[in-house]
């Protein structure tokens, strides 16, 4: 699927990939598994690099980012496909259960080429039935395995639903602890173009009420690998949300291994007036809108939530801290969806730092419309999110 | 064996009376003895194992001990239950202690076993306690899931048993990926999973079945027909309630269920077939006692008369 103009990166408005982290290096290597992106491009210049969980800080300017040599270009679907086959080779008890994702190489080419390097055991076709095969990668995990479950869409795997709740997300629990489910659930989701409403659907709000289950959703080929990488190592189920339109974004990501935290949210643009939190495709929909905002003199704090269940608090609350105007711009439904929580997790712990009530942009509660204008009319448009924005710096 | 263990564990009220220990004689015998099963097994698409099964005394009597251990468990749960010391949900399993002590005596360990909500005897036949049994049903942390669980969640990993489940049905895939799991591994062992009439008639299980053939793993799903899905009958709720020919392309084989020597012959005739050939399909003809659950009394759709006949009649 071509990428639409409205998703490329703004080159004028610096991203830095940078993280929130604050946790030492030293600390991290001892742990020996994950680092989050390092806080600052001159710890990048240091050259300071942890061997197998490198760091990958990328400076401010755009200017040194085009010019850095090391790296590679990767689509995102091809950061996703790199973070599994990396995996894979490291550990023999992933494998990856999906329909055509095997023979076929998969519907958005995620897993292409994987069942020829690891075979039709650890790459399996799936017959069509959605429930009984995340039921058996939920079986397998409880035996140790660690299965990498595609739903084709996201919304296939509502037919799934009793076996994400009840067993993925809480086999765990009820055993006391005996059971690990160390799954991955992945999939894309999100309203594409014009792909009618069953084949346009946001489950995120559907699944973060399920106890037990960690969800995360990537929107970069930077991002997308390293949680990927990330959430095949967790000893957690994770979905992992991928969006339709967003397979085929370009970018240069590290040739070092690296691995991202999941519970981490990602600053994309920092600024001092309003701290807009958003994920997945509304990220690029929110860029657009900081483009035209500055252009009017202000200067939004965009962070990529990236971590829907559970919040990163911590960032979100240093920003709501500095900016003290707070705008959610998601995807999903508005009622019962991620900002509806998001909204009520800030209430809950940074009430008296909000000089303004929280706003939320997020789709209409309608199935989506096929035809274009009308499908576009229900989801969040960058000139609302510009709106938005002065209305609440007013 | 596994009852001795379990006797061992409880305090003892008081001894047992030396006079009349020492009048019993109790035979460890290893002798081989061949005894008929009660009926034939009735076979689809597969040739049906000998009715002669071989076993020892010892073996009988171990039977005997573990049967009348997990009958005389279910029945203390129902007191406790009726004293308000069990809550929620209690599903027992007198009546089909067979299938439970049966299918343990055919296989290993390292096989795996799974089932639904009827979960407490077959906790026991995996080695599980009766004080963690009973401290799971009341709550306490001492109990096999912590107290977390419930009677519908028994977890015994050790052993290989995954549970205790209460959506009806769900299990069978899990059971499926446990399947997957040993033959990735190229475990020769085998998953049982274990099922109600009334699971048998959702979709996940033919799902399930077909992925394990076209993979063939080495599932055996295993229908403990009772004839009643909770307060419905098996001929008002399946067109088809010859659950053994059900997998259609899959072998099956019926049993009776309330003979331990019959599912022994037939849970070793499976997890051979099931290790070599892939998916089997076993129906156990067997019969609760109780209600569905303790809050179903049992007795408004069926007859006392039907009930006291089976007590009567077949050999449990």
């Amino acid at each position: 699927m071509a990428a639409a103009s409205s998703l490329h990166v703004a080159a004028p408005v610096a991203t830095p990939r940078v993280g929130s982290s604050a946790g030492n290096r030293s600390a991290s290597a001892a742990r020996g598994v994950r680092v989050a992106a390092a806080g600052s491009g001159a710890a990048r210049a240091g050259g300071r690099l942890v061997a197998r969980a490198a760091v990958a800080a990328k400076e401010n300017s755009p200017a040194s980012a085009a010019s850095k040599s090391d790296g590679h270009e990767v689509l995102l679907f091809e950061a996703l496909r790199e973070a599994l086959i990396e995996e894979m080779k490291v550990d023999p008890t992933v494998c990856v259960f999906g329909e055509d994702v095997g023979h076929y190489g998969g519907s958005y080419k995620v897993t292409k080429g994987l069942a020829e390097m690891f075979g039709d055991l650890r790459v399996l076709d799936t017959p069509i039935a959605e429930n009984s095969f995340t039921g058996m990668g939920v079986g397998a995990a409880m035996k140790g395995l660690r299965p990498v479950i595609e739903g084709m869409n996201m919304g296939f795997l509502l037919l799934a639903y009793n076996q994400i709740s009840n067993n993925c997300g809480m086999l765990h629990y009820t055993s006391g602890g005996q059971f690990k489910i160390p799954v991955v659930i992945r999939g894309p989701g999100g309203v594409g173009r014009q792909l009618g409403a069953e084949h346009s659907q946001r489950l995120e709000s559907y699944f973060q009420s399920i106890p037990g289950l960690q969800m995360v959703a990537c929107s970069t080929p930077y991002n997308a690998k390293g949680l990927m990488k990330a959430a095949i190592r967790s000893e957690n189920p994770v979905v992992l949300f991928e969006h339709v339109l967003l397979y085929n974004l370009k970018e240069k990501i590290p040739d070092e291994e690296y691995v991202l935290c999941l519970e981490e949210a990602e600053m994309v643009r920092p600024g001092e007036h309003v701290t807009i939190l958003t994920y997945s495709r509304m990220r690029y929909h929110v860029m657009q809108a900081a483009k035209t905002l500055v252009n009017k003199g202000y200067d939004p704090e965009v962070i990529d939530i990236r971590s829907l269940k559970p919040f990163d608090l911590h960032t979100i609350g240093n920003s709501i801290k500095k900016t003290h105007r707070v705008l959610i711009v998601e995807e999903c439904m508005r009622t019962g969806g991620i900002g509806a929580s998001l909204r009520s997790a800030i209430i809950d712990n940074f009430w008296d730092y909000l000089d303004a009530p929280i706003m939320c942009l997020s789709s209409q509660d309608v199935p989506t419309p096929y035809a274009a204008t009308l499908e576009d009319a229900t989801v969040v448009q960058p000139a609302q999110i510009v709106a938005a924005v002065e209305q609440i710096c007013r | 064996m596994a009852a001795a263990a379990l006797l061992r564990r409880i305090p003892a009220a008081r001894a047992p009376p030396t006079a009349l220990m020492a009048a019993r004689t109790i035979s460890d015998s290893t002798a081989p003895l061949t005894i008929e099963t009660s009926v034939p097994f009735t076979s689809h698409i597969v040739d049906p194992p000998s009715r002669d099964v071989t076993t020892t005394p010892a073996e009988l009597l171990t039977f005997f001990r573990d049967m009348s251990l997990m009958r005389r468990m279910e029945i203390a749960a129902d007191s406790l239950y009726k004293a308000k010391l069990i809550r929620g949900f209690c599903h027992l399993y007198d009546g089909q202690e067979a299938v439970a002590v049966g299918m343990e005596a055919a296989i290993t360990r390292s096989d795996s076993i799974i089932t639904a909500y009827r979960d407490h005897c077959i906790y026991l036949a995996r080695g599980g306690d009766l004080v963690s049994a009973f401290a799971e049903l009341m709550g306490r942390q001492a109990g096999c899931s912590r107290g977390k669980g419930g009677s519908m969640h028994f977890y015994k990993k050790d052993a290989n048993f995954y549970g205790g489940h209460g959506i009806v049905g769900a299990q069978v895939p899990l059971g499926c990926g446990l399947a997957f799991a040993q033959k990735y591994r190229k475990e020769e062992t085998a998953t049982f999973a274990l099922y109600g009439d009334g699971a048998a008639n959702q979709g996940q299980l033919f799902e399930a079945l077909n992925i394990s053939a076209l993979w063939k793993l080495p599932s055996i799903l295993v229908c403990e027909n009772n004839h009643y899905g909770m307060g419905t009958a098996e001929w008002r709720a399946a067109k088809s309630p010859a659950y053994y020919k059900r997998g259609d392309y899959v072998p099956g084989l019926k049993v009776d269920g309330m003979d331990v020597l019959a599912v022994k012959q037939a849970c070793k005739f499976a997890k051979e077939h099931a290790v070599a050939n892939g998916p089997i399909v076993l129906e156990m003809d067997t019969y609760r006692y109780h209600g569905h659950s303790m809050s179903d009394p049992g007795s408004t759709y069926r007859t006392r008369d039907e009930i006291s006949g089976v007590r009567q009649v077949r050999i449990l």
